[in-house]
């Protein structure tokens, strides 16, 4: 099979480098590197509508397979979950076809660099956000897969966390299709590779877990014990202990139900009203709860405004008539 | 593009260097996919013998070439998730395999899914997608016991166990079976039997006695005779039990 060839036979392209689709005919030029992974490089380039990101790889099947993710991530209703898809196409260098897909080119900051400049609490803000996206996305019927502070970024103000590697979604039912091991439930022993929301949730833990240890840490025989133990020992994971066991072992039935969890529990942490920042993060949290409520609370009130400013205006006029005459 | 599910048949080889003994692996490798068998190889490096390498990191490239699968080389802390990759890749690379020769059978020679516009690639790509999920497995691990894989043998064994759970996610019906080479007496011996289940592995690999020889070739020739003799034994039991393989690679 030709198709055999080795990783990295692809060139890399360099900075100035113009690819141009074969198929529909659209010129990228690339502009740097943006990341490499396990299915090819993604660049930062320019095209006709300004920036986007593009990846191209070595792989022509996995390209595929992402590409048509992204397809169905376009179709889940009202919201952007990923980034959008802008177009598919090849280009020929030395003679070899590449395929390459362009995306929309999103800027923001990895979760570790978002975290060194905010207050720890954010961390809970940033999982409710995941939450709240993951559970849009099991009721398409679609598991996240390969959820790790890579695959995400932190973007704004408003801050708000997006996804930026969609390669590992996988349709419920079946097996996932990339993982990495320290957020992979398989590899501590905690449950199987079948796409299910707990699987998502089990992952969403362990990103609290990685912000609290950056350089991760291996597996040790019992891996329940383990992370059982790292938890309980560590502040910022103790504060979320019961929320994170229960996600751990899979005893969420929904995105949804932890996420409820976690906001009340953010609502009601004491703990969190020291530091300034910190009260306007759970009130953005509370604000979100009570999104509509508010809403039509807003509504109200506007309504409320404006009848009373009205009247005394009207007020105001009869007092200016009745003045000048 | 319709396709009848059948039973993809697949070899993974776990090996740490250059085979001396027998028949050449390239050859048996050959052999093995003209009998619809995919063999991926993982060559695991040790990590400061660059030389040994070399050899060892060719042959593990050329025996997936020849039986039409997937090779990657690893140093032993990336044993596991290799393993599932590579397992995974082999079968889709067998899948995408199958369905070029459909295309050309209907297109023409030359015809790939890489020759047709992307939009039409993609929904090819779901139908792989689809069949790698559900297609049944019988997967062959042959693993390398000669002298100098007998440190890595405990994470040889992690790895598998990892490799049943990515399997048993699926949602297609697993069989494995798992031989070392060379055996106790033989060039080859079956550690395992056919099981859908890889967590009984704890006591199999005590069993072995590293030796000095190391007879890849053999041992591939080992599982196609043991592919061949279990779909004639089954044919026996069931009647005919058509499977997806004659001519087109399966």
């Amino acid at each position: 099979m030709k198709k055999n060839t080795p990783k990295g036979q692809v060139s890399k392209l360099n900075s100035g480098d113009i690819i141009s689709g074969k198929w529909h005919r659209n010129e990228y030029s690339i502009i740097r590197e943006l990341g490499s992974g396990a299915t090819g490089t993604v660049y930062l380039a320019s095209g006709k509508g300004g920036k986007v990101a593009v990846k191209t790889g070595h792989d022509s099947m996995a390209i595929i397979s992402e590409v048509n993710v992204l397809k169905h991530f376009s179709r889940v209703q009202g919201r952007i979950l990923g980034p959008s898809l802008i177009d598919v196409d090849d280009y020929v260098m030395n003679g070899r076809q590449v395929p390459f897909y362009v995306m929309e080119y999103l800027k923001g900051d990895s979760l570790f660099q978002f975290m060194k400049n905010h207050s720890e609490e954010w961390a809970g803000i940033l999982l409710v956000q995941l939450l709240t996206d993951l559970s849009m996305l099991h009721r398409a019927g679609w598991v996240f897969g390969d959820l790790k502070p890579d695959n995400l970024l932190v973007v704004g103000p408003p801050s708000r966390i997006r996804w930026i590697d969609v390669g590992g979604t996988t349709q419920i039912g079946r097996s996932i299709k990339e993982y990495t091991e320290f957020f992979d439930r398989g590899y501590w022993g905690m449950g199987t590779r079948k796409a299910e929301p707990s699987y998502d949730l089990f992952s969403a833990c362990m990103i609290m877990v990685n912000l609290a240890f950056p350089s991760r840490f291996e597996k040790k025989k019992d891996g329940r014990q383990q992370l059982k133990e790292v938890i309980r020992s560590n502040p910022l994971l103790a504060n979320y202990q019961s929320i994170l066991f229960k996600g751990l072992y899979g005893k969420y039935q929904s995105a949804e139900e932890m996420r409820n969890d976690l906001v009340s529990s953010l609502n009601n942490k004491g703990r969190f009203k020291v530091s300034a920042p910190s009260q306007t993060s759970s009130g953005a949290s509370r604000r979100s709860v009570h999104k509509k409520i508010k809403k039509k609370k807003k509504r109200a009130m506007m309504f409320e405004t404006v009848l009373l400013g009205s009247f005394l205006f009207i007020v105001y006029l009869f007092y200016l008539i009745s003045q000048s005459m | 593009m319709e396709m009848k599910k059948g039973t993809l048949r697949q070899v993974l080889l776990i090996t740490d260097g250059c085979s001396n003994h027998g028949e050449d692996p390239i050859a048996m490798a050959a052999l093995a996919r003209e009998h619809g068998i995919t063999i991926n190889v993982i060559g695991i490096l040790e990590e400061n013998s660059p030389e040994y390498h070399q050899k060892g990191l060719r042959e593990v490239e050329e025996i997936a070439l020849s039986g039409g699968g997937v090779s990657q080389i690893v140093y032993t802390t990336q044993l596991s998730q290799t393993v599932q990759m590579v397992t995974k890749k082999g079968m889709t690379q067998t899948i995408h395999g199958v369905i070029n020769s459909e295309l050309q059978q209907i297109l023409g020679k030359e015809s790939t899914i890489e020759d047709l516009p992307p939009e039409k690639r993609g929904e090819v790509m779901e139908v792989v997608d689809d069949l790698g999920e559900t297609m049944d497995l019988e997967l062959i691990i042959l693993v390398d016991a000669s002298g100098s894989m007998e440190k890595k043998l405990a994470t040889v064994q992690e790895s598998l166990i990892d490799l049943s759970i990515s399997l048993n996610s699926r949602i297609g019906y697993n069989q494995f079976a798992l031989f070392a080479f060379p055996g106790k007496r033989d060039e080859t011996e079956l550690l395992i039997d056919w099981t859908p289940k890889l967590n009984s592995l704890t006591q199999a690999f005590t069993k072995i006695s590293s030796g000095g020889i190391t007879p890849t070739g053999p041992a591939i020739k080992a599982a196609i005779n043991e592919f061949t003799n279990r779909r004639s034994r089954r044919r026996l039991i069931t009647g005919d039990e058509e499977e997806y393989s004659e001519g087109s690679g399966f």
